[in-house]
């Protein structure tokens, strides 16, 4: 693959289709965004299936390095280059852009052309955040992303928009600046912006607190950590579907992509010493959000609380600081995206037609919709961590990893398993299951084609994900090995410490039949 | 190709089949493909068992792909079998395939009857995929396959809230244990550095004196990873504590319940127990644990049992009592013996299911034993089958106590084997305790015979069979549409009605037997129930021959077999003679004085009350968890998100920010593209700051 900048090329084509996309009217604006995001797929199956993986793979691939300017020592440049982590975030990306312009195909009528170019940009800026290797340009990326997300909210969201999009800015923001002075203090003081290169570089341990505290407010808000997370259930209920889709699939993983680029590899020692923190918020965000989840009326709401919940589980598995957590905690993002998309693209299918987001105005609908009834199901099954579905892999996986650092936060942790299959199988039950009363209910068509296989794409994943996730996980473990690697000099000992045991004394047996050994010698 | 592939994966692709495909080839088409496969399956497994009856068979395993590499953490699918797997899967297959074929005839007026079948198939695919998992991790995959399917079986009607709520409950309730099995997965694989069951049974030995951390304090580490493990077990064996669940969930079919609520699913814990037998060897302290469970959920579940009116309830009760049972025999040492009951009792238990069903279907859905009686000249093929099924669960038999063979039906060999043992074991509680549910099983068993098959009819009382006699009249406002049945329209014109005699207690009703495909399982679980505890005994408990038949797949403890067979004649005697009591103050109480119940029940009205509800375990833990979780959970919500974090947060800074001036005013009242702009000029200042600085 070396000479042809594949990565410069699937950041081009969606730029240039937003661009073309203004000039074209709303049919000729679906087909350009639906053909720009299949061919960024198409590139990205090519990215994939060309990664090296094994020993003598390179850690970072498709590099491509451009100088843009350089300033008192530091070098700016359009460097792009991914290793297994950003691969995979990049083939979810690419995966769930299609089905989101799929899902707006119909619901949205309103400025079409605009709708698209803020798509189509939201992808390029995705990609450009994972590939990017210089520090500057992954900023401006990263923060970039947002603009997209915050004119499809308040440009297509439903009524109380503008307060949702003023939320999410104004937490954004804060996390945004402090990680800006991070960085610039970064490029100052080892006159390089390349990732790379700061991955390899040690900071002196008081440095790395103040450094990893400013990319951790940047990282919690994305993320979203309890407790600033009450951005995401506004976001998600007046965003439209594919921007649920879009924001739970892709953006929620920006924060967990960034504990793995940056705080970790970078700040290995303030991780540690962290590891208290993030460990509390999550425990308190599995338990705490479960719970609001479960008493919500709203089906966006509900699902944007379990999000912060599966969240929790990422931040949990991260900082577990081992192979089991860390590539668990990848495994829940990639999850998680695939099964919440879905989710939200769940609750699209049932809103374009009823217009609510009321749970109790649905009911029965596996009576007239059981096409419908058998891909909700699998995905709800999926987002409770059924075994053989995406999200049990990652779920186990960060549990166990976590269970090597702390028993007690395993123990919060996995209370998760239980409260999620209370709330998501309440829901499930006031959405599908009971008697078909409701007339305009029982009016509801099941599942068109488009529906259809945009679920059924994502359902494939799920299991695919779930029943052989060595396609997903093969990538990644050369990165997760050098990760630990580094990161082993730090990592805590865990509580659990087992001492080793002796052979079991001989007389076991005895023991056990002590009492009737006497009467059988009476006979 | 071996055909344990056959076994495992011919329901699965049916379950795809059938449900895929639905109703587009027909009706019949699921059925045939579905219970075709089982039947296929059976046949496969019969000569498993067999090879390893004859004691050749070794244990192997059959790989299919890795399914998780993470570190030094390799979860792979693959499916083994040795001794103690082939005796599941001749009891899932067995069971399965018979069932199957049951529902033909039972739920043959349903209109959902593919979607019925591809779940029995696909639930038995799940449990044949946990009794074949070589690792602890294949089998959780299992154990939470057969909690879907119970799941979906169990809200099979989903129109019915009360069907709804009951498959939340054991799915949830379920998950409760599943974080003690996790979590006991990740201590094992802390502790042995796999999760592979024969690396780990085989270290298990050498961890004597092992101590380890848990929650901040230190432990010996056998007893916290038997413990962990042990909880998953409870939940899916529904011991007291966890059992909350079984008996709603009878909400689903009557086969659903044979096949899961009874034969299969509900043994997983058992078989758990069993197959982590090496590793239960080294904690006394988990094994005293497991012993206890076992002896209190098999007591509480018998008082309760004795007072359920409902047929099903009572079943539910005694497959919780005699799932305790098999616990306290693992807790004893005694797994042979638990494997033995858990064998036989899948015959006897689905049979005695399956001919509720039968009772069920013959009394138009009437489920209260309070409307039953006098039914056995009726329905007599069902009458026998369950007498079966009753002398088979009650251990009636002749004692070997003179040098003869004992001989019995199949309950009496391996329940009173577990009563031996436990004497033998020296667990002299758990012994009178079991003694003791000899008799209140006798009772309740009993019970249900004569309720329902003996004494004068009671049937006009019931509002089904007002039902059904009405609707054959012909006077037919036709209201089962909402009784939530979806299958309440069952062939009521077969009923006709006489009125010379409504005055006898049948409201002119006429039951009818039950088709031949319901009978055919029947008579062959008849078969099971009468001779599986004679023929089998000797390769599950007997010393020698044990010792050959399990070859290493269970801890089997020769020594305490051997001891079993030692014990005074008073100990042999005492289980029959508990039963033999039970039949007598059954038979008093509900054939010979009937109004002595209503009087008992009135004189001893606490304890009556404490029994018939159970406990009072539902009202506790709807009041100590379902409610405050709910209420918690509102709390969060509208103080903790609303009140606080935005009040003080997001909120808090516009008002601060509004106080300052009227330009953020403007910006809420509309311009979006205001606030992209700001990020845009801020993004911008910052690099023009970094570049010309």
């Amino acid at each position: 693959m070396s000479g042809f900048p594949i990565l410069t090329v699937m950041l081009a084509v969606p730029a240039i289709a937003a661009v073309a996309c203004l000039f074209l009217n709303a049919q000729g604006a679906r087909w350009l965004a639906l053909a720009a995001t299949f061919v960024d797929l198409a590139l990205g199956i090519l990215l994939w299936s060309g990664f090296q993986t094994g020993d003598g793979a390179a850690q970072w691939q498709f590099v491509e390095h451009v100088r843009l300017f350089g300033i008192g020592g530091a070098e700016f440049a359009w460097a792009l280059g991914i290793d297994g982590f950003a691969l995979l975030l990049i083939v979810l990306s690419v995966f769930l852009m299609p089905i989101c312009i799929g899902a707006s195909w119909l619901s949205v009528t309103k400025r079409v052309p605009e709708y698209m170019a803020a798509f189509l940009a939201t992808e390029v800026l995705m990609i450009g955040t994972f590939a990017a290797q210089d520090l500057m340009l992954f900023y401006v990326f990263f923060e970039g992303g947002l603009i997209p997300m915050f004119l499809i909210i308040g440009i297509w969201g439903g009524a109380n928009r503008i307060y949702a999009s003023y939320k999410f800015f104004l937490y954004t923001l804060l996390g945004s600046l402090l990680m800006l002075i991070a960085i610039i203090y970064m490029i100052l003081t080892t006159g390089t912006t390349s990732i790379p290169a700061l991955m390899q570089h040690d900071f002196p341990a008081h440095v790395q607190t103040w450094l990893w505290l400013a990319f951790f407010a940047s990282f919690a808000v994305k993320m979203p950590m309890w407790p600033v997370h009450t951005w995401l259930p506004d976001a998600h209920v007046q965003a439209p579907t594919a921007g649920s889709v879009i924001l739970a699939g892709v953006l929620l993983k920006l924060g967990g992509y960034g504990f793995l680029r940056f705080s970790l590899p970078m700040f290995p020692e303030a991780s540690a010493q962290f590891i208290w923190l993030v460990f509390l918020l999550s425990a308190v965000a599995v338990v705490y959000t479960s719970l609001v989840a479960l008493v919500q009326s709203d089906m966006k709401k509900l699902i944007a609380y379990s999000s912060v919940a599966h969240m929790a589980i990422v931040t949990f598995g991260l900082f577990a600081l081992n192979s089991q957590g860390i590539e668990g905690a990848m495994m829940v993002m990639l999850g998680h995206g695939v099964v919440s998309g879905a989710l939200f693209l769940c609750v699209g299918v049932i809103y374009d037609r009823l217009h609510t987001r009321e749970i109790d105005r649905y009911g029965g609908l596996a009576i007239n919709m059981p096409r419908y009834a058998v891909l909700f199901l699998l995905f709800t099954m999926a987002s409770v961590g059924l075994p053989g579905t995406s999200n049990f892999i990652g779920e186990f996986l960060s549990l166990a990893g976590i269970y090597q650092v702390s028993t007690l936060y395993a123990l919060l942790g996995t209370t998760g398993i239980i409260l999620g299959a209370a709330y998501m199988l309440y829901l499930y039950r006031r959405v599908a299951f009971g008697d078909l009363t409701k007339d305009d209910v029982k009016a509801m068509p099941d599942l068109d084609l488009r529906e259809f296989v945009m679920l059924g794409a994502l359902a494939a994943v799920t299991l695919w994900m779930g029943v052989y996730p060595e396609s997903f996980m093969k990538p990644m473990r050369g990165d997760v090995e050098k990760l630990v690697a580094r990161l082993e000099r730090a990592a805590p000992a865990g509580d659990s410490l087992p001492t080793v045991g002796k052979p079991a004394p001989a007389v076991e047996h005895g023991e056990h039949a002590a009492a009737p050994v006497a009467h059988g010698e009476a006979h | 190709m071996s055909a344990i592939y056959f076994i495992v994966f011919l329901p699965l692709l049916a379950a795809a089949v059938a449900g895929l495909s639905n109703k587009a080839f027909g009706k019949t088409f699921p059925k045939v493909i579905t219970t075709g496969s089982l039947f296929i399956a059976c046949a496969l497994s019969w000569p498993i068992f067999i090879s390893y009856l004859g004691g050749h068979a070794e244990p192997t395993v059959s790989p299919i792909f890795t399914w998780m590499l993470s570190g030094s953490m390799q979860v792979d699918w693959a499916l083994r079998v040795d001794s103690l797997t082939a005796v599941m899967l001749v009891v899932v297959t067995s069971v399965s395939a018979l069932v199957h074929l049951y529902s033909w005839g039972y739920m043959s007026e349903e209109p959902d009857q593919p979607r019925f079948f591809a779940y029995l198939s696909l639930f038995t695919f799940a449990m044949l995929m946990l009794v074949t998992a070589n690792n602890l991790v294949q089998m959780f995959f299992g154990w939470e396959g057969v909690g879907l399917a119970s799941y979906l079986l169990i809200g099979f009607w989903f129109r019915k809230p009360s069907a709804n709520a009951a498959a939340i409950k054991a799915f949830v309730v379920n998950r409760v244990g599943d974080l003690g099995f996790m979590l006991g997965i990740f201590g094992t694989f802390l502790v042995f550095g796999t999760i592979d069951i024969p690396t780990i049974l085989a270290a298990a030995p050498n961890m004597h004196g092992s101590t380890i951390g848990f929650l901040g304090a230190r432990f010996d580490t056998m007893t916290v990873l038997c413990l962990l493990l042990f909880v998953g077990a409870m939940g899916k064996s529904a011991q007291l504590g966890l059992h909350t669940w079984l008996p709603d969930a009878m909400e689903g079919p009557t086969p659903v319940s044979a096949l899961i609520h009874a034969a299969t699913m509900v043994t997983a814990g058992v078989f758990m127990v069993c197959r982590m037998s090496p590793m239960f060897e080294q904690s006394q302290v988990a094994l005293g644990v497991v012993t206890f469970v076992g002896a209190a959920t098999c007591f509480f579940a018998a008082t309760v049992g004795t007072t359920q009116t409902d047929i099903k309830r009572v079943i539910a009760y005694s497959t919780c009592s005699q799932l305790g049972y098999m616990f306290f025999a693992a807790g004893v040492g005694a797994y042979g013996a638990a494997m033995f009951h858990l064998f036989t009792h899948a015959f006897f238990k689905a049979l005695l299911f399956l001919g509720a069903g039968s009772v069920i279907h013959a009394m138009h859905h009437e489920q209260d034993m309070r409307y039953y009686g006098g039914l056995w000249k009726k329905i007599p093929v069902t009458y026998w089958t369950m007498m079966a099924g009753t002398l088979a669960i009650t251990g009636v038999g002749i004692p070997g106590i003179f040098g003869n063979t004992a001989f019995g039906f199949a309950g009496f060999h391996s329940k009173d084997a577990i009563i031996e043992a436990s004497y033998a074991a020296g667990q002299t509680s758990a012994f009178w305790v079991g003694v003791f549910v000899a008799l209140l099983t006798s009772f309740y068993s009993w019970r249900v015979v004569f309720l329902t098959f003996h004494g004068k009819p009671r049937w006009a009382a019931s509002e089904h069979i007002q039902h059904a006699v009405h609707d054959a009249h012909g006077h037919g406002h036709d209201d089962h549409a909402d009784d939530g049945h979806a299958h309440a329209a069952h062939g009521h014109d077969d009923h006709h009605h006489d009125h010379a005699h409504e005055g006898d207690g049948t409201a002119g009703y006429h039951p009818h037997e039950s088709p031949i495909v319901m009978l055919i399982p029947l008579l062959i679980l008849s078969v099971g129930a009468v001779l599986a505890g004679f023929v089998f005994h000797g390769f599950f408990i007997e010393p020698s021959a044990g010792e050959s038949y399990w070859h290493g797949a269970v801890a089997f403890n020769e020594h305490l077999m051997h001891a079993m067979h030692e014990v005074p004649v008073w100990v042999k005697l005492s289980a029959t003679i508990a039963m033999l009591s039970g039949l007598a103050i059954a038979y008093g109480a509900y054939i010979v004085s009937p109004s002595f119940p209503a009087k008992f029940a009135e004189a001893f009205r606490p304890l009556y009350l404490f029994s018939l509800n159970k406990w009072y375990f539902d009202e506790l833990y709807n009041f100590l968890f379902v409610r405050p979780a709910f209420a918690i959970g509102r709390l969060f919500w509208k103080k903790g998100d609303e009140a606080t974090i935005d009040r003080f947060g997001p909120n808090g800074v516009a008002k601060v920010v509004q106080l300052g001036g009227g330009v953020t005013a403007k910006l809420q009242s509309g311009y979006v593209y205001a606030y992209a702009f700001i990020m845009l000029i801020g993004l911008t200042a910052a690099l023009t700051w970094v570049i010309a600085r």
